[in-house]
């Protein structure tokens, strides 16, 4: 067979396999944070292994390399079949995948070492940041050329929130990261103080709302329908709110500086816009639990689907959950404290990974020419043991966070503060240890994956898959 | 701001708005007619993934208005739009500044009550000592500790060691102008490892530890015409520099052979910082009759 005639799903393949190598990886860095935040002797003295090392380690790794696998595992395999075309320039698929391994294997290194932008989510310094740059303008190469050669004349959606997940996260990096070089390790951000504050979480924000949101909104329009059998339940529907999600997310970045010394207006603006993110992002949710509305049956015997419904329901919850944090009144409790973890771990587990999860198992078997995953029944314990980690981990963050909020602020008939930090702490620790049981639920639900996704792929027979001539 | 970034502001402010207002507007009248809600609209991708035309829901809609017109009253009543104040001429300074003067309306009367008492006497007065140890556990827990016996760099507070004085007014002075400890890096002074090591076993020698009768004869010289400056030829300090007593064996930061190294070799630098402004001079009054009951209590007991 010609190779133009068969879909390009070797870079698929390795992208789908380091996802779950990465989730292993980011988790279990999660995992150890988690405990050292009840024993801290998990450092083990050792400077690498410190929390403030290794914290960004576990970021970086679950949403860069975790959910950048994923992401672009995904965008590649659906963009060709929603194209009916073979991805563009093999040699530059192939690039995109060793340049971002590549970048994860630095960050692994640099980070512990201590070497750090110090800006959250976008630490790595600036010789990693030109590679990122170079690997991500392949990834637009590579896709967009993917969609120029479409033999389809509609672009499917799944491909608008990929598309604008890229283009975005290419700015957002290029223009945060914009830093002067003193030596190889050590730059300066060229924003001073404030607007440096406020580029930092433009850029925060919207890592959370293009990669964390749009991408996987990406991913939820094609596997969704294509697990459940269904037609998606509202074309308009899905242009309201990819317009106005992309349009209003670039607002929001200022409700994470309230009450600092980012001017008043813009803290103002940055809330408004926040609630106007209500809608557009519960219009995603819509389309996906409508769309599977018609195959309730199937959840019944279908475990991936189980994942995506939990996903969009996790999806729901937290971009509830957002723009009321981003009210000031609310934020003035929330802000500093474990509600915010709960919430992002809300986001971060309930609906990126577990999207990603339900993604995974019903693209491997399509991958390596298999009627189904090794095992259905590990699937469904794997769904288990993930749901209840998250709902402990969630639950136990927000008791641990509002609680704190509370003793912080609380105040004795002379006006002084009633607890100490460290009173609020102690109170912390049980929810500390019931988050740590939710973590090392989800990781074990990882190792299930793992072994169902190694004993389905070990005895592989590849056969490339003929390109689809309708038009 | 300048004018152009001001309508640089409310213009795309206000774009936004109207954009999204627009886009539902368009979503609730965009229907193929040959197509009916339950069907497809022709498009297929991959065999099987096909888009339905159903109209968004109506409850869904309503609640994207109900944001925008949320959106929209809280830029008219708050700052937001570019230079404009917002009708309720909000500003975080302003609700800090009005929240600060209530709250010390408030619990003024707390602190009247003590006024006119002097250190001893608040140190005497239970209620006072109530209103003391709070105000510790906000200020001045966080470097000497809940229980006030410090940490290494931070003195114990409960002993009748006292590095500034133990009067009241010495206590006083310190809350409220701040004190700055320097001990002086001595390495090069002592001459080589041999002088450090000889050094270290005499400061410790002071406080009744044994050492090498050579090591302290070869030391004394030293300590006379170097650390006497400062700690006096006898070694107990002098309260107006606040330089330690070396005989007491109660140690800043610490006592262990290794530790009076590393304060001789590369000396030490110690803040209180002045709680002056922060505190005022009532409640200074009454944190200082605390921590003045804390070392005083058989004697405030009496």
């Amino acid at each position: 067979m010609n190779n133009s005639n068969s879909y390009n799903d070797t870079v698929v393949r390795q992208f789908a396999i380091m996802t779950v190598v990465w989730g292993i990886v980011g988790m279990l860095v999660g995992v150890l944070i988690a405990a050292q935040l009840i024993w801290p002797q998990l450092n083990f003295d050792t400077a690498w292994l410190t929390y403030g090392r290794i914290r960004p380690l576990h970021t970086n790794a679950v949403i860069f390399a975790f959910g950048g696998s994923a992401l672009f595992a995904t965008s590649y395999y659906v963009v060709q079949r929603t194209c009916h075309v073979r991805l563009a320039f093999d040699r530059l698929a192939a690039f995109t995948f060793w340049g971002w391994q590549a970048v994860i294997l630095a960050a692994a290194i640099t980070l512990p070492l201590g070497i750090t932008q110090s800006k959250e989510y976008a630490e790595l310094e600036w010789p990693i940041d030109l590679l990122i740059a170079v690997v991500w303008v392949s990834y637009a190469v590579v896709f967009f050329a993917t969609i120029g050669r479409r033999k389809v004349k509609h672009i499917y959606v799944a491909n608008w929130f990929y598309a604008a997940f890229i283009i975005t996260v290419a700015v957002l990096h290029i223009f945060n990261n914009l830093a002067l070089p003193v030596s190889m390790f050590k730059s300066y951000s060229i924003y001073t103080g404030v607007v440096d504050g406020m580029m930092q979480w433009w850029y925060g924000h919207n890592a959370v709302g293009f990669f964390l949101t749009a991408g996987f909104l990406g991913m939820m329009y094609y596997f969704v329908p294509k697990q459940a059998g269904r037609p998606i339940y509202s074309y308009r529907l899905s242009v309201v709110h990819f317009w106005s999600l992309i349009a209003v997310y670039m607002w929001a970045g200022p409700h994470h500086l309230h009450y600092t010394s980012l001017p008043d207006w813009a803290q103002s603006l940055g809330m408004a816009f926040s609630i106007i993110l209500l809608a557009p992002s519960w219009g995603g949710m819509i389309n996906g639990m409508m769309t599977l509305s018609g195959a309730w049956h199937k959840l019944r015997s279908d475990p991936i689907l189980k994942f995506m419904i939990v996903s969009l329901s996790f999806y729901g919850m937290s971009t509830f959950e957002g723009p009321m944090m981003s009210i000031k009144t609310v934020n003035a409790l929330s802000h500093y404290t474990d509600w915010t973890i709960g919430h992002v771990h809300a986001g971060a587990l309930g609906w990126v990974a577990m999207m990603t999860i339900g993604a995974i198992y019903s693209l491997l078997p399509r991958l390596y020419n298999k009627e189904s995953m090794y095992s259905i029944r590990l699937i469904d314990i794997h769904f288990w043991t993930s749901t209840i980690g998250v709902v402990l981990y969630a639950v136990s963050m927000w008791i641990a966070g509002v609680t704190q909020g509370l003793m912080w602020r609380a105040v004795n008939d002379d006006g002084t503060l009633t607890y100490s930090f460290v009173e609020a702490l102690k109170f912390t620790y049980p929810y500390y240890q019931l988050r740590l049981l939710g973590g090392v639920l989800f990781l074990g639900g990882m190792l299930i994956m793992a072994y169902n996704v190694w004993k389905t792929v070990s005895r592989e027979s590849v056969i490339p898959v003929p390109v689809n001539q309708s038009a | 701001m300048p004018a152009f970034w001001n309508w640089y502001v409310i213009i795309l402010t206000v774009l936004f708005i109207f954009g999204c207002l627009w886009l539902i507007t368009w979503s609730t009248q965009q229907s193929p007619d040959d197509v009916a809600e339950d069907e497809t609209l022709g498009h297929k991708w991959d065999d099987n993934i096909q888009e339905l035309n159903h109209p968004a829901p109506r409850w869904w809609l309503y609640l994207f208005y109900l944001t925008i017109v949320f959106a929209v009253g809280y830029l008219v009543a708050y700052p937001g739009l570019g230079n404009l104040k917002g009708t309720l001429g909000w500003t975080q300074e302003g609700q800090y500044e009005k929240e600060m003067q209530a709250a010390t309306e408030r619990y003024k009367s707390v602190y009247d009550a003590f006024s006119g008492k002097d250190v001893v006497a608040l140190s005497q007065d239970p209620a006072a000592i109530d209103v003391g140890k709070s105000l510790f556990a906000n200020y001045c827990s966080t470097c000497h500790g809940a229980d006030a016996r410090g940490a290494k760099g931070f003195p114990n507070l409960t002993d009748d060691d006292w590095l500034y004085g133990a009067s009241p007014d010495a206590i006083v002075a310190t809350i409220t102008n701040g004190r700055n400890g320097v001990m002086p890096a001595l390495g090069a002074a002592l001459g080589g490892e041999q002088g450090l090591d000889n050094m270290v076993a005499y400061v410790r020698s002071l406080s009744g530890h044994e050492g090498d009768p050579a090591s302290l004869a070869a030391a004394k010289p030293l300590f006379d015409s170097i650390c006497a400056a400062c700690h006096g030829v006898d070694g107990k300090g002098n309260q107006m520099l606040g330089s330690a007593n070396l005989t007491d064996d109660t140690w800043l930061h610490g006592g262990s052979p290794e530790t009076v190294r590393e304060t001789v070799l590369k000396g030490r630098m110690s803040e209180m910082p002045p709680h002056a402004e922060l505190l005022g001079e009532q409640k200074i009054l009454i944190v200082a009759g605390y921590i003045y009951s804390l070392s005083h209590a058989e004697k405030t007991a009496n």
